[in-house]
């Protein structure tokens, strides 16, 4: 039982870091229609950013997260502004392949300039975990979850309750009726890739600190299929709830399977538990189902 | 007020759909533009709000001119600032979003003080949107979702106003409420009402002036109650016909179609 619930618990922590980085992907998707395969490039270079303040620069860890932060914000807008803008009204197999390359581009960059090694975070949260009864939580897990929880909410109320926020939705909803009243789409576009950009360096940098940051790193990218496939990909909810299950239900495969068939479940389990979501509701589990009107 | 000199807008670089219109709105007037389907009603009016860009549409001559300014070449954000709001055909409310996000949303070019206070006056004018200020858009009928639509518009406090078909999918007595409420907004708020319709005889009955388009021109034109009264208006968008419909008659309706065109 105690096992069970630490694996839960992991599960949580992990599922919270994927509901960001699919947030992210989800709010690409719902407001611009892209599909962007170089999310976990995003997630990549916030964390090495973010790392490099603190090792680098010594500069103290919450700030350095701020800093990420912002830089990530800009980063996300010149993506958008450099290479997406002019991608408008194309096929969209074109965007998709552009974002493809976008990330590669990335991954390389990266591995440039801070090499292939695997690198990690300065002690920055006590080793000393937390008991609560039996179970035994550490101090990063903990911040992990109430920075997402606090991001989280945050977005909610941005888009819930600022013009901007609203208007992004929007633009998400009817792209034209939008323009009609003065939005700036093109604008909404850019902030769209400024939030994802940000939202996913948050997840970098958490999972950093929790497993030590590599370039394979950008593989949390794909891992968000499975939890935007589930949540179905255009829902902002259905992100977060897709990243729980996707989280917990790895971590279970990760902790019953694994030792049993000797490792590897705990990777591919996502993977066949999105298509089997597909075969059966391919819209997932919010999504939106597309009527047409004849 | 806003004048339409001799525009040719074309789709996708091949399809010539206006071909040398031409119209005015005067200030303070309701004008009407008729015509039957793919007369090019719609690009009219796209092509006056900028919209014509995303459906690959480009104005190719003449020009478009909105009190001294000319505004055939800004684009659609800058237009809506400059005082003219287009409610487009089929309502188009954000459907997953609910009555009050709707109407921030139209406000999005105001200040936000002057949104609270815009939200107030539309909701004066539309008692029903505010009973009904949470619920999401998509799941409310037809003739809210003009209004909300309408509504919409009101939240940028335009100068005036491009509606597009107000009546389509409405019954008879919605068309009528909508119709009243697009006179009011005329008188009360001076707002400048630019109106396509397919809906000819209450569109000539609240308008002042009208345009009958065909084929991307403007085929005729005049205050609204001489059109009303006019025998060829009454025979092709009214549909009173004066004698019994034979073969005959079908044959002098091409003919004299011809020679209105």
């Amino acid at each position: 039982m105690e096992f069970f619930i630490q694996i839960l618990v992991a599960g949580v922590v992990i599922g919270s870091i994927y509901a960001i980085v699919a947030l992210g992907f989800t709010l690409i998707y719902k407001s611009t229609g892209v599909v962007n395969f170089a999310q976990g490039e995003l997630l990549l270079v916030g964390a090495y950013i973010c790392l490099q303040l603190t090792v680098e620069y010594k500069l103290n860890f919450v700030i350095s997260f701020f800093v990420t932060l912002l830089f990530m914000f800009i980063f996300g807008f010149l993506v958008e502004k450099i290479f997406l803008r002019k991608m408008i009204g194309e096929p969209i197999i074109s965007i998709i392949m552009l974002t493809i390359g976008l990330s590669s581009v990335f991954k390389s960059l990266v591995q440039l300039i801070w090499g292939t090694d695997t690198k990690t975070f300065p002690q920055i949260f006590s080793e000393e975990p937390v008991e609560i009864g039996n179970i035994t939580i550490s101090y990063v897990y903990i911040f992990s979850i109430i920075s997402v929880a606090v991001f989280l909410i945050i977005f909610s109320v941005f888009f819930k309750k600022t013009k901007v926020g609203i208007a992004m939705r929007a633009v998400a909803s009817d792209q034209q009726a939008a323009l009609s009243m003065g939005i700036d789409v093109k604008r909404i576009f850019a902030l769209s890739w400024a939030i994802a950009a940000v939202v996913s360096s948050v997840g970098g940098i958490l999972i950093g600190n929790i497993n030590g940051i590599n370039t394979s790193l950008s593989q949390f990218g794909l891992k968000v299929f499975p939890v935007v496939i589930l949540g179905g990909l255009d829902s902002i909810l259905g992100a977060i709830v897709g990243g729980l299950i996707i989280g917990i239900l790895e971590n279970i495969a990760g902790g019953y399977i694994d030792p049993i068939i000797g490792g590897g479940a705990k990777d591919v389990f996502p993977f066949i538990f999105m298509i089997v979501i597909l075969m059966i509701k391919p819209y997932g589990l919010f999504g939106t189902v597309e009527v047409e009107k004849v | 007020m806003l004048q339409i000199n001799n525009i040719e807008v074309v789709y996708n670089d091949v399809i010539l759909v206006l071909k040398g219109l031409s119209l005015e709105v005067k200030k303070g007037s309701i004008v009407c533009l008729l015509g039957s389907n793919g007369a090019g009603k719609t690009t009219t009016l796209k092509a006056v709000s900028g919209l014509l860009r995303p459906d690959n549409g480009e104005i190719t001559d003449g020009d478009i001119i909105f009190e001294g300014t000319k505004i055939d070449k800004k684009d659609a954000a800058e237009i809506v600032k400059m005082g003219i709001f287009q409610v487009m055909e089929g309502r188009r409310v954000f459907k997953d979003l609910t009555v009050e996000e709707n109407l921030i949303a139209g406000g999005y070019t105001s200040s936000k003080s002057d949104i609270n206070l815009n939200i107030d006056k539309v909701y004066s004018y539309f008692p029903r949107l505010k009973e009904r200020r949470n619920q999401l858009a998509g799941y409310m009928s037809g003739g809210e979702q003009q209004m909300l639509a309408i509504g919409r518009a009101l939240m940028a406090k335009p100068k005036m106003i491009l509606m597009d078909e107000p009546s389509l999918g409405l019954s008879p007595l919605l068309v009528k409420e909508i119709f009243n409420i697009i006179k009011k907004l005329n008188k009360e708020e001076n707002t400048t009402i630019l109106l396509v319709e397919q809906n000819a005889n209450m569109a000539l009955s609240v308008s002042d002036y009208g345009y009958i388009m065909e084929n991307g021109r403007v085929v005729m034109e005049g205050e609204s109650k001489e059109l009303i009264e006019n025998e060829d208006v009454k025979e092709f968008y009214l549909g009173m016909a004066s004698e019994n419909k034979s073969f005959r008659n079908v044959k002098h309706y091409r003919r004299r179609k011809r020679w209105l065109s």
